[in-house]
């Protein structure tokens, strides 16, 4: 429980994830850290800077580019008393790692009648937004999602940012958290004494009465500045922050939208076959009867990301997209 | 298992093998009668190669294995009630039948898996070394998988790591010289598989894998240094595959000669005639032997037989772990 004598001080995402992984490497001598360039290079994304010189390169494990074995050494260590926390620099290149996580984390419990647990986390980058093009740039958080046997989280607060970590390590699922690139830098402030989060619930981020703006992760801020251009333009937005993919609380979202009865769904990730394709049918099937207009979605243009900014922006769901599906399910539009 | 073994217990090995080739071909005749269903992979020929590495190990140790893993569950301990009973596909399975003849799982026996993913089982068995390393326990992680496992990166990849970070893993490739279907030499540039580990910087040897005692002998040797701390090794098992890959192959791609000549080299004849020669075994010992495993595989089948099946109630049940408890030590 939070103590009286906290106080709000300033940080960044990164840091507060930082002090996540310093909190968890210090609370437990079974936690390690594994992943390319964690180490002397500091990661890539500069969220392990400083880790191993403050816990030595047995616990700062700097790997080969060999994401296959290292994830799945993961596993394995995970499946024999180790906690280990495995860095993979973005999504795409988790691709390459994709039959461990698939084939061996995600089945291993269950194919095995229940034998075994694999207390692990996988740690990746994800998303656009710094011109890194259509190899460093995708949103596949939707493809783990699909998955039964993983656990998919999407911190996009400072608090989750701080908190989620420890209770993904305390969990004894292997569970993958999604850290978007265009949240490293973002700033405000946190208790001095947050901590654990829960990671079985999605949460309302802005109350409103008119309509449910339903994102998660890097959304999470375009979400909330649509709402606020929303809000100066008379209609009333509720912002449902997702938080965690797998397993789903659609107990919050169909609360919101019988609520609002009108839903947009915001996602980075393409459009068919998308995460936002999966929360419009949980909609359509648990609260058709209470829509008074249809689903709409705002997702990336269904193209590999661009590098030139102009295309890059174009290519993602921006705030102005956003205003504007919310006005047309709203019935300003016309 | 515990204890090491004793070079001089031929009949050890002999009742070892003898266990898995019966197996195998009662397996092969439960196929037939639709007892067993999905694909079957039988290791009949093979045999020498998993009783001589498990009577190397000991409790301490791990098991990583492939698709055809019916001979390395039995050496290792699982009881063969529990794996026939699997394959049929029987609550009373070792895996309550969720994981069916490729996915044998005995956590009591440190044998994790049964992996149909050719090499999947190698970064498995590299985490599960850097986790007996990390907490200092002098275990062994044994991994097997086939010549066709050298081919995926996944075999590079643990090679490398497993050396660099000197990790308690003993690489053993059972080379029966077809991935499936097509012969090593159709497939890789380099057919010396221990000039691959080599260039891992990792001790590698080539084994006769139709000579039990030879398997043993090597893995006694090379379990005592990886346990000793002086990194992962790497053995070639040569072997051979008598039986077809799998219950639907017309064995198109090698000549029948080819299949009688390695029979001729049959680990279970060799050494029965080896310890006749001898006198430690005369045709009343070995039939009393074959009765002795004969009744053991009727009880298992009996067991399967009579096995229940899972509740479909519990068809979610496990997708995941709901105590933190559950994550073992």
């Amino acid at each position: 429980m939070p103590g009286s004598d906290a106080v709000m001080v300033r940080t960044t995402w990164r840091e507060a994830m930082r002090a996540a992984l310093r909190e968890a490497l210090q609370a437990d001598p079974r936690v390690f850290l594994m992943g390319e360039d964690v180490g002397r290079y500091g990661g890539c994304y500069a969220v392990s800077r400083g880790l191993l010189e403050e816990f030595g390169p047995e616990r700062i494990r700097d790997t080969p580019l060999s994401e296959s074995a290292f994830v799945g050494a993961g596993i394995g260590a995970a499946l024999n008393g180790m906690r280990p926390i495995v860095e993979v620099m973005t999504v795409n290149f988790s691709l390459l790692a994709l039959d461990q996580i698939v084939n061996n984390a995600a089945t291993l419990r269950h194919m095995s009648g229940g034998q075994f647990a694999i207390p692990l986390v996988i740690r990746m980058a994800t998303g656009a937004g710094r011109q890194l093009a259509a190899q460093h740039s995708h949103s596949l958080e939707g493809w783990y999602a699909h998955v039964p046997g993983l656990k998919v989280l999407c911190p996009a607060t400072l608090e989750d940012a701080r908190g989620m970590l420890a209770s993904a390590l305390a969990d004894p699922n292997p569970v993958i958290l999604f850290e978007h690139v265009g949240l490293y830098n973002v700033e405000g402030t946190l208790r001095s004494d947050a901590g654990a989060v829960p990671i079985d619930r999605a949460a309302v981020r802005r109350a409103g009465t008119q309509l449910s703006l339903i994102a998660y992760g890097g959304m999470i801020p375009r979400a909330l500045e649509a709402a606020e251009k929303l809000a100066a333009q008379g209609i009333d937005a509720e912002v449902i922050d997702l938080r965690v993919l797998r397993p789903l609380d659609a107990a919050t979202l169909v609360a919101s939208v019988r609520k609002t009865r009108r839903a947009v769904i915001v996602d980075e990730g393409w459009r068919s076959g998308s995460f936002a394709a999966e929360i419009s049918a949980r909609l359509a099937e648990e609260a058709f009867y209470d829509l008074d207009a249809p689903i709409a979605r705002v997702c990336s243009a269904e193209v590999p990301i661009p590098y030139a900014r102009h295309m890059e922006i174009a290519a993602l769901p921006q705030v102005e997209a956003i205003v504007g599906a919310a006005r047309e399910v709203v019935g300003t539009h016309a | 298992m515990t204890a090491a073994p004793s070079l001089e217990d031929d009949l050890g090995r002999l009742r070892g093998m003898l266990r898995i080739r019966r197996f195998e071909e009662r397996a092969a005749e439960l196929y037939g009668a639709g007892k067993i269903r999905g694909f079957l992979h039988l290791c009949v020929g093979e045999e020498a190669v998993a009783v001589g590495v498990m009577r190397a190990l000991t409790d301490v140790d791990a098991v990583v294995s492939t698709y055809r893993e019916h001979g390395h569950a039995l050496a290792r301990g699982v009881p063969p009630d529990r794996i026939m009973a699997e394959m049929f596909g029987k609550a009373e399975g070792c895996c309550r039948g969720r994981g069916g003849s490729m996915h044998l799982f005995d956590a009591s026996h440190r044998f994790y898996g049964g992996n149909a993913i050719v090499a999947g089982g190698l970064p498995l068995a590299t985490g599960l070394a850097l986790a007996d390393k990390m907490l200092g326990r002098r275990a062994v992680t044994a991994c097997l998988f086939g010549d066709g496992a050298v081919a995926e990166g996944e075999f590079h990849e643990c090679m490398n790591l497993a050396a660099l970070w000197r990790l308690p893993v003993l690489f053993l490739c059972e080379n029966n010289l077809y991935a499936m279907g097509t012969a090593l030499a159709l497939t890789e540039s380099q057919v010396d598989l221990c000039a691959k580990a080599r260039s891992y910087d990792m001790p590698a040897d080539r084994v006769d894998g139709m000579d039990v005692t030879a398997v043993e002998r090597a893995a006694l040797a090379a379990v005592a240094t990886v346990r000793a701390g002086e990194g992962p090794r790497f053995l070639e098992l040569a072997t051979y595959r008598f039986r077809a890959h799998s219950m639907f192959d017309a064995e198109l791609y090698r000549e029948k000669r080819e299949v009688e000549r390695w029979k001729l080299r049959d680990p279970i004849a060799a050494l029965s005639t080896l310890m006749k020669l001898g006198g430690a075994l005369d045709d009343a010992g070995l039939s009393a032997l074959e009765s002795e495993v004969a009744a053991e595989l009727d009880a298992a089948v009996a067991f399967a037989e009579a096995g229940t099946l899972e509740p479909v109630e519990d068809l979610t049940r496990d997708v995941y772990a709901t105590e933190a408890s559950d994550a073992r030590q």
